[in-house]
């Protein structure tokens, strides 16, 4: 925390409690965290991520009591939850679709940070702990999703826990210890379930270090000038909790409109099927949040290369504060850079659109056969290492930036902020 | 001070406390490595889990031009009765061109008269990239497609086109009649 404490207090329940457990004085202080002035509302992501976390850990609490955890009686107790068990259709559909929603907002959230630098010194730490939350979500979700024990549940895993089965030598072995078999199976989905509820807990925590992280180093800014004087910041409260408490209205609204109006739209028919070990749905996807991954899985002939590389792609992510080589943080000031973001993100859209559909058809009709699916994601997976190894390093040394505000205040003066 | 405490304490029997600290570390390591394995193996194919170890499959029901699907350790093995051009298809082809390269001939075990009966394919039905099972009578080359990441495999079960590395396994198996065989 940043500051000494301000908290004085008034009554004497308070003054009674500030000698034994200062909790009260601790909230205060982390309430009144001063924050800039200048955060947009690209900045109320962190909010809305935690009432994510939040509304998934009890949704999920609740599932569990209703969920059995075999393979003869997965599928129907899901079922029986959407049919049977009063408000069960309300709370499935939440946890199901909250798992998009929680998705959706982490992107915005990594990308904002991509965008503002807010990964750079000092707040390097900050954005690797963020870059072990978002992988522990990958794996949370992955986890949840096998648990329906529909079709795509099944294949679903029998296609990501094979990517162990690549691993020269102790492949076959480590792939069996995982399953607990020879194939997905019963001991599969009993570990899946019990792994499903531990994560959610795990990245509790690793939310307290962010939390912890972020206080201790301050936020960032759309204009990434670190605030000089007290006029710079305004009080976390009430300035931004009321900022964010409209975010999450908008947030909750577009949430509310999947899970009562279109449950079914971010998922699979699919996976209303029972699971059937036999039968390999001719065209399996994972959930929309991995299918740029799958892309690049996808975008070499080589299995393990393949693997590689989409491990690599979230690698990547954790050396970023290293791979970003300019002094100036925000994208705003770096015109030639911005532009190659847009391409990026403009790149994940293209990977995903790729992991969506069949690698040999056709993406863009050119001449006599077009571009396929294949040949497209093999470009965008192109582009997004080299944004990471080659544009960002290179860029932050020829790049010459535009001026940069001396403070926020006067940012906020000249219009600029 | 500091240094007279030094001094004391070279004074002070050094080998025998050493001799404590390192064997209450070793007693701790061996300890937290005691509790650590059964908790890691834990996780393994269990001892049921193995026993369902082999089937027997009876193949005088499958027709030319057919296939038949059995589980076998919670995966299909696929039992194909080849067509005499798809044996043609398998035998042209020029082996050294494969990626994993196996002859027609090396993708059967001997009947139970001791010859190659060509017509009976069997192999286990998992795709060798993710674990997808294959579909039959598909593909580039008259044999299977694994709809997951496009892999083609030929008559043979021969992988020819796509990201996966090896050709469709065959299992442990043998005749155990004219008309059964034992898979495991």
């Amino acid at each position: 925390m940043s500051g000494h404490s301000t908290y004085e207090p008034k009554y004497a329940a308070a003054k009674w409690m500030d000698k034994r457990l200062p909790i009260i004085r601790m909230g205060v202080d982390f309430m009144g965290f001063p924050s800039p002035r200048n955060l947009n509302y690209w900045y109320a992501f962190g909010g809305i991520l935690t009432l994510c976390l939040m509304s998934q850990i009890i949704t999920g609490i609740i599932l569990a009591m209703h969920y059995t955890p075999s393979v003869e009686e997965a599928f129907n107790s899901v079922e029986r939850i959407k049919r049977d068990v009063p408000y069960g259709w309300l709370l499935q559909s939440m946890h199901a679709v909250g798992a998009s929603m929680f998705f959706l907002a982490v992107y915005i959230h990594m990308f904002r940070g991509m965008f503002y630098g807010s990964y750079k010194a000092p707040r390097e730490l900050l954005w690797i702990i963020g870059c072990l939350i978002y992988l522990a979500m990958m794996a949370t979700g992955f986890l949840g999703y096998t648990l329906p024990w529909g079709q795509m549940s099944f294949w679903g895993a029998t296609v990501i826990t094979g990517f162990f089965g690549a691993i020269p030598m102790v492949g076959e072995s480590l792939q069996q210890w995982l399953l607990g078999g020879y194939s997905v199976g019963n001991p599969t989905l009993q570990r899946f379930f019990s792994l499903h509820y531990l994560l959610p807990f795990i990245i509790a925590a690793l939310v307290g270090l962010h939390i912890w992280a972020v206080h201790h180093v301050g936020q960032n800014n759309p204009i990434g000038v670190e605030p000089k004087t007290k006029e710079d910041t305004l009080p976390f409260h009430p300035f931004y909790t009321m900022k964010d408490a409209f975010a999450i209205a908008v947030f909750l609204m577009i949430f509310a409109l999947f899970v009562f109006y279109l449950p079914d739209a971010l998922g699979h028919a699919d996976n209303y099927q029972r699971a059937n070990p036999m039968v390999t749905p001719p065209h399996i996807v994972p959930e929309w949040y991995f299918l740029p991954f799958y892309a690049i899985l996808r975008a070499v002939p080589d299995k393990l290369l393949g693997i590689m590389l989409m491990f690599g792609a979230i690698a990547v992510l954790f050396v970023l504060p290293w791979l970003d080589t300019a002094k100036v943080r925000s994208l705003r000031f770096r015109p030639i850079t911005r532009w190659c973001f847009i391409i990026f993100l403009v790149m994940c859209f293209v990977l995903g659109w790729c992991g969506a559909n069949s690698p040999d058809g056709i993406a863009i009709p050119m001449g006599e056969h077009g571009m396929s699916f294949k040949w497209l994601s093999r470009i965008a997976t192109l582009y997004y290492f080299a944004y990471f190894v080659a544009i960002l390093p290179i860029l932050g040394w020829v790049e010459k930036p535009k001026d940069v505000p001396d403070s926020i205040t006067k940012a906020i003066h000249d219009g600029v902020a | 001070m500091s240094d007279t405490n030094t001094a004391h304490d070279e004074h002070d029997d050094p080998s025998r406390r050493d001799f404590i600290y390192i064997a209450t570390g070793a007693a701790a390591a061996v300890g937290g490595g005691a509790i650590a394995w059964p908790m890691a193996m834990q996780m393994g194919a269990a001892g049921d889990t193995r026993a369902a170890g082999s089937i027997e499959i009876d193949v005088s029901k499958v027709e030319e031009g057919q296939q038949i699907k059995v589980l076998w350790r919670g995966k299909p093995i696929f039992v194909r009765y080849r067509t005499q051009r798809e044996i043609d298809i398998a035998e042209s082809v020029d082996v050294s061109t494969l990626r994993d390269k196996q002859t027609d001939d090396e993708r059967f075990v001997p009947d139970f008269s001791g010859k190659i009966n060509k017509n009976l394919l069997v192999m286990i039905g998992v795709c060798t990239h993710f674990g997808c099972i294959p579909v039959g009578e598909a593909g580039d080359f008259d044999g299977w497609y694994c709809p997951c990441h496009g892999s083609h495999y030929d008559s043979a079960g021969r992988i020819r086109k796509g990201p996966a590395p090896l050709n469709l396994e065959i299992p442990p198996y043998k005749y155990i009649s004219e008309t059964v065989i034992k898979v495991g």
